[in-house]
């Protein structure tokens, strides 16, 4: 016979908890979305945050990182900001909650507390796996958020953009989107903070890509200097689809952000890119795990960090090829610069490859500025302090150039050299 | 312009000394040719005078314009009017060619306590100096030097010359690996900027440059000094019986 001990909790742990059991009643949802809630929370009472010795978690002890959870939700009325690319439909949520009469032209658009209060939303209240403990938290949490359905054959000629602000305490939000067949669309889902008060917020992307569309993904993310950010996007990508995902961490202070990508159609094209901007004592992971199931798709990879102060950064970028996804073509980079003797950086790229017939490849960079780089450009006249900014800045550049739209490049460009104004 | 007196230097590193006691002069309108075998030190001679980290001085002075540089860093040394045109420019991915072109002409302004220029002045500037080197500006719009030939290179290293402006020019051997048309375009680059006041150092294995920059003196530099000085003959000369004479006569 076994003795059961309830594993000891952790303030955070006890704080997430005492947030549920004090919400009770007033999160939306029908009977089926609260037992999926109580069965989520369960879940985080007996296995508790992940810790290192979770091989997911490894490099980001959540249990040990999260000391705190804020308890008191700001009250502060909070204003949308400018859109991010001048022109974009803007669907704010602001403190978590979304406005009922937001509408973009072409795209049906509702609340996720609906969906919770009609019970459709519980069958996605889950997790992907065991060691789901964003999923999790978000599943129990989640109050609101757009659902967005682009529908066949739109094209968005302006990219769309999802504006969660918040001005302190815990907010959770979720986004499903689907793209129907053949449509084409920008989305940009841009969290950022009022800086009024400590946050703890979990959210969760939930989106579908059906044959044929042409989607590009955008997450910019500038959360407060003392923000638990835990982000995840779970995509689904069809035939013949072709999924742009570009993120940018420019912000908080213990940041997790898992992308989910499952690729289920034949001659998929995936490009995704990563800017990691990581200063100040700060934690930020970036955490990959991408599936080709089927035989003929194709993806690159390539994530940009730069590490300065005692910041520490994490990319885990996980390539699965199933057993008949033959003619995979997968390549993944992760390349750091290290600004300082107290930067630190873990790069753990994996390849778990089933298929006999696929091309596949990652390597992973960590460096400082190119000494014969900083020469040339002191030898033009460049000073030392403006030759290495604009080095950092080339950089990462590079890779949201590839992004070819330019106002968003240029709106992307401009986060980047604030960025680095403030922290080179 | 340029006084070298008794020059040492050595790879920081490891200690290699590469100079051994050099000693030139440079005056202003002064063209000046150096020659040498491989691994003499004429490359070497150009980044120190550039003010690369990678070697130091350990005897003797560098004097430009009178005062010594040894203490001033490569940006400073730029910002007071030396320019080394390299032997192999490093390709920078991510640095805009014009945006760094910009940046550096008004880097060197704001030094010089002068108005930086105004973007479409700068674009005239870029154009004519362009247009004059035949460099199509579709090349300026390439991270800079990503992706250009070796006559494209030196070029647009000439390019960055004529709109910086400078007023000691060092070309390190800016021939090698030019075609006979590309050459004479690089030369009348360098020509165009001849004036009273501007001194050039030419670095070069061949004397086929020297057809086209003809130089006032030429020095000939074997294991870390100026072992014989001369007018442009001195070239011919070496083109006619190589360095084995000189090197023979100097030991």
């Amino acid at each position: 016979m076994n003795i059961q001990t309830q594993p000891r909790l952790s303030a955070a742990e006890s704080a997430l908890i005492d947030a549920y059991n004090a919400s009770f009643g007033e999160l939306p949802g029908n009977g089926a979305v609260a037992s999926a809630r109580d069965r989520l929370l369960d879940d985080l009472k007996t296995k508790g945050l992940p810790t290192r010795r979770i091989e997911a978690w490894h490099y980001t002890d959540l249990k040990t990182l999260l000391r705190t959870v804020p308890t008191e939700t700001s009250t502060a009325v909070i204003d949308a900001r400018a859109p991010f690319v001048e022109g974009s439909p803007v669907l704010a949520a602001l403190q978590g909650k979304v406005d009922a009469k937001a509408a973009v032209e072409g795209v049906v658009v509702s609340a996720f507390a609906d969906m919770l209060r009609e019970g459709t939303a519980a069958p996605g209240l889950s997790v992907i796996d065991g060691d789901d403990a964003i999923g999790r938290i978000n599943g129990s949490f989640v109050a609101d958020g757009y659902v967005l359905e682009v529908p066949a054959d739109t094209e968005l000629e302006t990219p769309i953009e999802i504006q969660a602000i918040h001005g302190g305490g815990q907010v959770h939000t979720r986004f499903p989107v689907s793209f129907g067949a053949n449509s084409k669309a920008t989305v940009i889902e841009r969290h950022a903070a009022t800086g009024d008060g400590a946050a703890f917020v979990s959210t969760v992307s939930d989106i579908s890509l059906e044959d044929g569309a042409d989607v590009t993904w955008v997450i910019v993310q500038q959360q407060g200097a003392d923000d638990t950010h835990l982000g995840q996007i779970r995509i689904r990508v069809g035939a013949d689809a072709k999924l742009k995902l570009f993120v940018i961490n420019a912000g908080g202070k213990l940041v997790r952000q898992e992308l989910r990508i499952d690729v289920s159609g034949e001659n998929a094209e995936l490009t995704l890119r990563g800017v990691n901007l990581l200063g100040g004592d700060t934690h930020t992971d970036v955490t990959l795990v991408l599936a080709h199931n089927v035989p003929n798709t194709s993806s690159t990879e390539v994530f940009r960090n730069v590490v300065f102060d005692r910041a520490r950064g994490v990319f885990q970028g996980m390539i699965k090829v199933a057993l008949d996804a033959q003619k995979t073509d997968a390549k993944m980079s992760c390349n750091t610069l290290l600004l300082s003797d107290d930067a630190d950086f873990s790069a753990k790229p994996e390849l778990e490859i089933f298929a006999d017939d696929v091309v596949c490849g990652h390597g992973a960079t960590v460096a400082d500025i190119d000494d014969n780089h900083l020469y040339y450009m002191m030898a033009r006249g460049i000073p030392e302090n403006k030759a290495r900014a604009m080095l950092v800045n080339a950089f990462v550049a590079e890779i949201v150039e590839e992004l070819e739209n330019e106002p968003l490049v240029e709106a992307l460009e401009g986060i980047i050299s604030v960025w680095l104004e403030k922290h080179a | 312009m340029l006084e070298i007196k008794n020059l040492h230097a050595r790879i920081a590193e490891d200690g290699t000394e590469i100079i051994r006691g050099l000693n030139l002069t440079v005056k202003a309108g002064e063209v000046a040719a150096i020659m040498g075998p491989n691994g003499s030190g004429k490359s070497t001679l150009s980044y120190i005078l550039s003010g690369r980290e990678d070697y130091e001085v350990t005897e003797g002075d560098i004097l430009y314009n009178g005062e010594s540089i040894l203490e001033l860093d490569p940006a400073e040394r730029a910002s007071k009017g030396i320019f080394l045109a390299f032997q192999y420019p490093v390709e920078i991915p991510g640095v805009a060619t014009m945006q760094f072109l910009k940046v550096a002409m008004n880097e060197q302004r704001k030094a010089r306590g002068e108005e930086e220029l105004t973007t479409p002045e700068f674009i005239r500037r870029v154009k004519e100096s362009a247009a004059e080197l035949k460099i199509n500006m579709d090349m300026l719009k390439r991270p800079l030097n990503v992706g250009f030939s070796g006559g494209e290179k030196k070029r647009a290293e000439i390019l960055q010359m004529a709109l910086l402006q400078p007023q000691l020019c060092v070309l390190d051997e800016t021939d090698s690996g030019l075609d006979i048309d590309a050459l004479k375009i690089v030369a009348d680059g360098v020509n165009a900027l001849k004036s009273p006041d501007r001194a050039t150092i030419v670095i070069t294995h061949y004397q086929r440059l020297l057809d086209y920059i003809v130089p006032d003196s030429v020095h000939v530099l074997y294991k870390g000094q100026i072992i014989r000085s001369g007018d442009k003959e001195l070239a011919l000369e070496l083109e006619a019986n190589g360095y084995a004479d000189i090197i023979g006569a100097a030991a």
